[in-house]
């Protein structure tokens, strides 16, 4: 039993020291700006980048947009399909297991073949069309998190009996998911929420490839022009990556438990 | 739960209603859009079937970036997988501070997210040619890991390393709640029979952990093998992985050929479709056998 402690404990430093040193060397670098002294110049530097707080901007907003597309689409549907469609649960599985298993890339190359200047929808033909897609790829990126979020937070709460007294006490359908539903599970949405902002934010891939100007295609700019910056950049991702999950920790904690009959 | 829907036909229309958007958004931004490159894959610029496209594939220089990507896929979600289960196994089972644990969970969460852009640079600072880590070891111990280790971090050993650092916390997270579900009292039980440490994991921990272990290594093997921006921020187009190589070919720099690219992102689905379908024969098998 003395062995496998010390066993426990060795593979936890060494783990600790794959995952803290490069997080350290990074802020280290980073404060190397300035010849001969630590300094904040590369952090100064970034900051008053127009380009930093243009793309970082843009980011943001499509990551909202993405976020309340992401739940008008999954909470309806998981809500529906628990309550009277239980047959289509496989179906849902299914989906929303497919971002995981087809790359990023691919699809986004399929969005370009179908949806081009040309095709039936042309949403790469406009501004505001590539944007509109670009919503719709992150809302299909996060899908799995969203949808995995939303469904733990309906399994909690007894939607079965929620939805039956409601409805006695004549509510609508709409009145039962904006004003019973959504806010009993509240802070699964937002855990989805906050993981799907952390997935968008530094996404690059998608947003190089529609050529828009997002905050991952910018970080890559500045990764083959500047030698400190990138260093600052990393840090600062680190800290928002860390936000977005501390959120969810925090909120974890507000979670409302009815006795669930449904499962 | 069905005596209301029994009671009140007249709702179908309405439910079905709010399914629709979700299933009009997987034709339009699932289905449609893979279904559209098999087909690409199989039909010429003219529009008739063929298999040039597929056979257009079997290049060396193809073929090497699809070995290069599974290589690193593979080694990537196998470390990570194994030390994610050793780290997982040390927080959860080897009596360490229950603090420690949730630490690990939360971290786990935040670097399992910290992938792409960010990642790259973090590694560049620490194991690029003026890294921190490679300065102290030359300093502490006069080895250049470059010139005398051989080591670089714009090739498959560097990228895997730099993969294992969303690789090891994703195994974390998807693998503590099996490991969870090991009940003390069966390490017990195994004890009062006399099983060593050793039976006990070779009898029972790990026959009973062995499809979640399966079916997040083909989760970690998808995530690598997909992944593209941590692999551009790092080498640029240095190292020829299958990923590149298609975001190179539909910003029109390489291959020339639109069907080649379709059947590039096809036999990628392929690859990754494959790794799922073994696990779930295994799990398949797996679950049988626990019945």
């Amino acid at each position: 039993m003395k062995s496998q402690k010390f066993w426990a404990w060795l593979v936890f430093i060494l783990g600790a020291a794959y995952f803290i040193i490069p997080l350290a060397a990074t802020f280290e670098f980073s404060l190397r700006m300035r010849r001969g002294e630590y300094s904040f110049d590369a952090y100064a530097s970034v900051f008053s980048d127009p380009y930093f707080a243009s793309s970082f901007t843009y980011s943001v907003i499509v990551g909202l947009f993405t976020i309340v597309v992401g739940i008008l689409v999954v909470v309806p549907a998981v809500y529906f399909v628990r309550l009277r469609m239980p047959w289509l649960r496989p179906f849902m599985e299914f989906v929303t297991l497919l971002p995981l298993v087809i790359p990023a890339l691919v699809l986004v190359y399929g969005y370009i073949r179908l949806y081009g200047s040309s095709s039936f929808i042309p949403f790469t033909g406009s501004v505001l069309g590539t944007d509109i897609l670009l919503t719709c790829a992150y809302v299909t990126l996060a899908l799995p998190y969203m949808y995995r979020a939303v469904d733990n937070g309906m399994r909690t709460i007894d939607i079965g009996t929620l939805t039956e007294a409601a409805q006695i006490a004549g509510a609508n359908q709409l009145q039962i998911i904006g004003q019973i539903i959504l806010p009993n599970i509240l802070v699964a949405i937002l855990s989805g929420a906050f993981l799907t902002f952390a997935i968008v934010i530094g996404e690059f891939t998608i947003a190089s490839l529609l050529n828009r100007p997002a905050f991952g295609p910018y970080l890559v700019g500045i990764g083959t022009n500047r030698a400190y910056e990138p260093a600052a950049l990393a840090i600062i991702s680190f800290i928002i990556t860390w936000g977005a999950m501390g959120m969810i920790n925090v909120l974890g904690r507000f979670a409302p438990r009815t006795s669930a009959r449904t499962d | 739960m069905t005596d209301i829907s029994a009671k009140s036909p007249r709702r179908i229309p309405w439910d079905s209603l709010a399914v629709f958007p979700f299933i009009i958004f997987a034709v339009m931004f699932l289905f449609l859009p893979t279904l559209s490159l098999m087909g690409a894959a199989f039909t010429d610029r003219a529009g008739n079937f063929t298999l040039d496209n597929i056979a257009g594939l079997f290049t060396d220089q193809i073929m090497a970036a699809y070995w290069i990507s599974i290589r690193i896929s593979g080694a990537s979600a196998i470390l990570g997988a194994l030390i994610g289960l050793a780290i997982t196994l040390a927080i959860i089972r080897g009596r360490l501070p229950q603090g420690l644990r949730s630490a690990v969970m939360t971290f786990s969460g935040v670097a399992s997210n910290f992938a792409g852009v960010p990642l790259a640079f973090a590694f560049i600072a620490t194991l690029g040619r003026l890294g921190l880590a490679t300065i102290v070891i030359r300093t502490l111990f006069d080895f250049d890991i470059y010139r005398q280790g051989g080591f670089n971090l714009f090739s498959f050993w560097g990228l895997t390393l730099t993969y294992l650092y969303f690789q090891i916390p994703l195994m974390v997270l998807t693998i503590a709640p099996a490991i969870d579900g090991l009940k003390k009292e069966w390490n017990e039980a195994a004890q009062t029979l006399g099983a060593s440490t050793w039976q006990f994991w070779r009898y029972i921990g790990f026959p009973i952990l062995w499809p979640s272990v399966l079916g997040t290594l083909s989760l970690l093997f998808a995530n690598a093998f997909g992944a593209i921006a941590t692999a551009w921020a790092l080498t640029g187009s240095n190292l020829n992985i299958v990923t590149v190589l298609l975001y190179n070919q539909i910003r029109g720099d390489a291959l020339q050929n639109p069907g080649l690219g379709a059947a590039l992102a096809l036999g990628m689905i392929v690859i990754t479709s494959l790794a799922n379908v073994i696990y779930l024969v295994v799990a398949a098998r797996a679950e049988r056998w626990m019945k």
